[in-house]
């Protein structure tokens, strides 16, 4: 799960993170009493919106509502602004770093710190960067703060506030099953004071039954694909216009390599996953008929899911939507005859190895077969 | 698995001890399992929200092999247990994976039995399925294996591809190694620097998630291009330089095995 902005930043302040003043809006008329001079900010799930004109100054009510009113329907590289955030202009003195993340190759997590804040972290040379994994049991230690003073040459009182962040960051990041916590910048203002100036959230999905509370948020999905997600279907909707279903993530994804391959282009990822029940397979595959692809490419190597459980999902979804799209089908495991049977009876495309299918796909789409 | 000649000597579920399963006793507790018909590894099916305790019991109970099949595990639960099941001497392997099998000695997974064949190669794989794809490939070509290994699809999983290939560098009987990777991480491009250097068996690889967008978790939660880190591209690249031949479709696998 991705958190906006502001969402992120109420969940800062619960953990006694400091941030600027700030109110939402999603209409110029919701402006009413911003914390002037303010920032006007856009809230979209994705990063480079300052470069991209989604973040400006305000001086006045009036103007807030008028940048707010410039800002909200903008396209930030493909999505659409329907909030922004007007926040506290705070009088920044210096810019810091500071992130919590999973390092996957160490097992564990890598708290990093660094003085040169405010731009991407990925530009900032190594050397820059205090870097400290953390072991999950052990959490985080005094020695990490002592080190991170130094290295970032903090004065003792900023040092206290700087250190009371990273602290609170990291509870934030253990019990809230943080993937990523990023404040950049962590803005220290002219008067003294350490505030998040940004705030990047990014919760565990595997761990969304631990947090009800986030379910309904806003992600960055189509109507589909929100969909595919109540009912618990991993689909992904793509450019191309050969809707893929094939179970099993990694099978799933070569099915999509080849196809490009042999010269289509997939318009989905649909992972079927383990079922043995032919009503899940029904539910999927109406989803890839209202994604309208032209031609559909099944490919089926069975484990768990039995062939035949497939093919009776695959006719009843067809059945039932009277849809006319053509199907290509791949199908191999358990019950492997039945299941070849009751496709060809309805009219599918058989093919014997994925490559074939993939072929057949690109044939049936440009009308050859 | 009892097909596959594993050894299944007990199930271990709350509240159903006492009772048999395909003629297997099942207990209540992992300790009772281990003290009464010495189970010296454990496979787990639970639940998510419980796979972590059940694993910590494993480990606790003495078992020093544990395979995690379940799927969507927090990550938070495996930053836990990984480095604690390392203390403890226990391999963990998964989650969110296929299991292991061994043909001709044994499986701890959910593979189909019919795939396997005896034979020389070792296989790791991040995947189920297409692992099912690659090693059906092999065995009709005639590569049988050693071991398959599917190691999982998630970010934090506790066997690496690089503590898998140590591993298959060991084993006197397997002579050649398949790397199964795709998008996400940098496992396939750590694998890659460690077969330059440690290993000296031949190895091949297929790599899936070539047409993957980025920003997209694939289905596996370790499936995720991350600003330009985790292409397909890269970890191609990566194999190559380290001399290991890449193959563009998965049945282009025992091809590859036929040159090595």
């Amino acid at each position: 799960m991705k958190f906006l902005e502001y969402k992120a930043k109420e969940i800062f302040a619960r953990y006694g993170i400091p941030i600027p003043r700030g109110v939402t809006a999603s209409r110029p008329d919701d402006v009413v009493d911003p914390p002037l001079p303010c920032m006007v900010k856009a809230q979209v799930l994705v990063g480079g919106r300052g470069k991209a004109g989604g973040i400006k100054p305000a001086d006045s009510l009036d103007e807030a509502r008028s940048v707010a009113g410039q800002i909200l329907g903008m396209d930030i590289h493909g999505y659409r602004v329907k909030q922004v955030y007007l926040e506290e202009r705070l009088d920044i003195g210096r810019e810091l770093y500071v992130g919590l993340t999973i390092d996957r190759s160490a097992r564990e997590p890598l708290f990093m710190a660094s003085g040169k804040g405010g731009i991407d972290i990925e530009a900032v040379p190594h050397d820059q960067i205090y870097m400290e994994h953390i072991p999950a049991v052990i959490g985080i230690q005094p020695y990490v703060l002592r080190s991170l003073l130094k290295e970032l040459a903090l004065p003792k009182e900023l040092g206290d506030q700087v250190g009371s962040v990273v602290r609170n960051a990291y509870d934030l990041f253990r019990k809230e099953d943080a993937e990523l916590v990023e404040i950049n910048p962590l803005v220290v203002t002219k008067d003294g004071r350490v505030v998040a100036g940004d705030a990047k959230l990014v919760i565990d999905d595997n761990a969304e039954y631990r947090h009800p509370e986030y379910a309904n948020l806003d992600q960055d999905r189509t109507p589909l694909e929100q969909e595919a997600h109540d009912k618990g279907i991993t689909f992904i909707q793509l450019d191309g216009d050969i809707g893929v279903i094939a179970n099993g993530a990694g099978l799933t994804m070569a099915t999509l390599d080849i196809l490009s391959l042999k010269g289509g282009k997939g318009g989905t990822f649909l992972d079927l996953g383990g079922t043995d029940d032919p009503a899940k397979v029904k539910q999927a595959f109406e989803l890839l008929i209202k994604a309208n692809p032209s031609v559909i490419l099944l490919n089926i190597f069975g484990g768990i899911t039995k062939a035949d459980t497939v093919a009776l999902g695959v006719k009843q979804a067809l059945e039932e939507m009277h849809a006319k799209i053509p199907v290509v089908a791949r199908i191999k495991g358990v019950n492997e005859a039945q299941a070849k049977e009751m496709l060809r009876s309805i009219g599918t495309h058989p093919a014997e190895t994925v490559e074939e299918a993939a072929e057949l796909a690109v044939k049936v789409k440009s009308g050859g077969a | 698995m009892i097909d596959f000649g594993t050894k299944v000597v007990a199930g271990v579920t709350p509240g159903k001890g006492g009772s048999k399963v395909e003629g297997v006793p099942v207990f209540e507790s992992v300790r009772e399992a281990v003290h009464r018909r010495r189970a010296n590894a454990s496979i787990i099916f639970v639940p998510a929200p419980y796979a972590k305790d059940a694993a910590i019991e494993a480990i606790e109970g003495g078992i020093k092999l544990v395979v995690i099949i379940t799927e969507r595990v927090p990550f938070h639960d495996c930053l836990d247990l990984m480095p604690y099941a390392r203390s403890r001497g226990c391999t963990v392997i998964g989650p969110n994976c296929p299991g292991l099998a061994s043909p001709g000695q044994a499986k701890m997974g959910i593979m189909p039995n019919l795939l396997f064949k005896e034979g020389d190669a070792g296989v790791i794989s991040r995947s189920g399925t297409l692992t099912y794809e690659i090693v059906n490939a092999m065995t009709q070509a005639g590569f049988g294996q050693t071991t398959c290994i599917g190691i999982g699809g998630d970010p934090i999983i506790g066997t690496s591809m690089v503590d898998a290939l140590g591993m298959f560098q060991k084993d006197r009987k397997t002579k050649r190694i398949v790397v199964v990777g795709e998008i996400g991480g940098t496992a396939e491009e750590e694998a890659a620097d460690f077969i330059k250097r440690r290993v000296t068996k031949p190895v091949v690889a297929y790599v899936a998630g070539r047409t993957a967008p980025p920003g997209k978790r694939m289905g596996h939660a370790g499936a995720i291009i991350q600003g330009n880190r985790g292409t397909a591209e890269s970890k191609v690249k990566a194999f190559e330089v380290a001399g290991v031949p890449v193959a563009e479709y998965p049945v282009g696998v025992p091809k590859l095995l036929a040159a090595t």
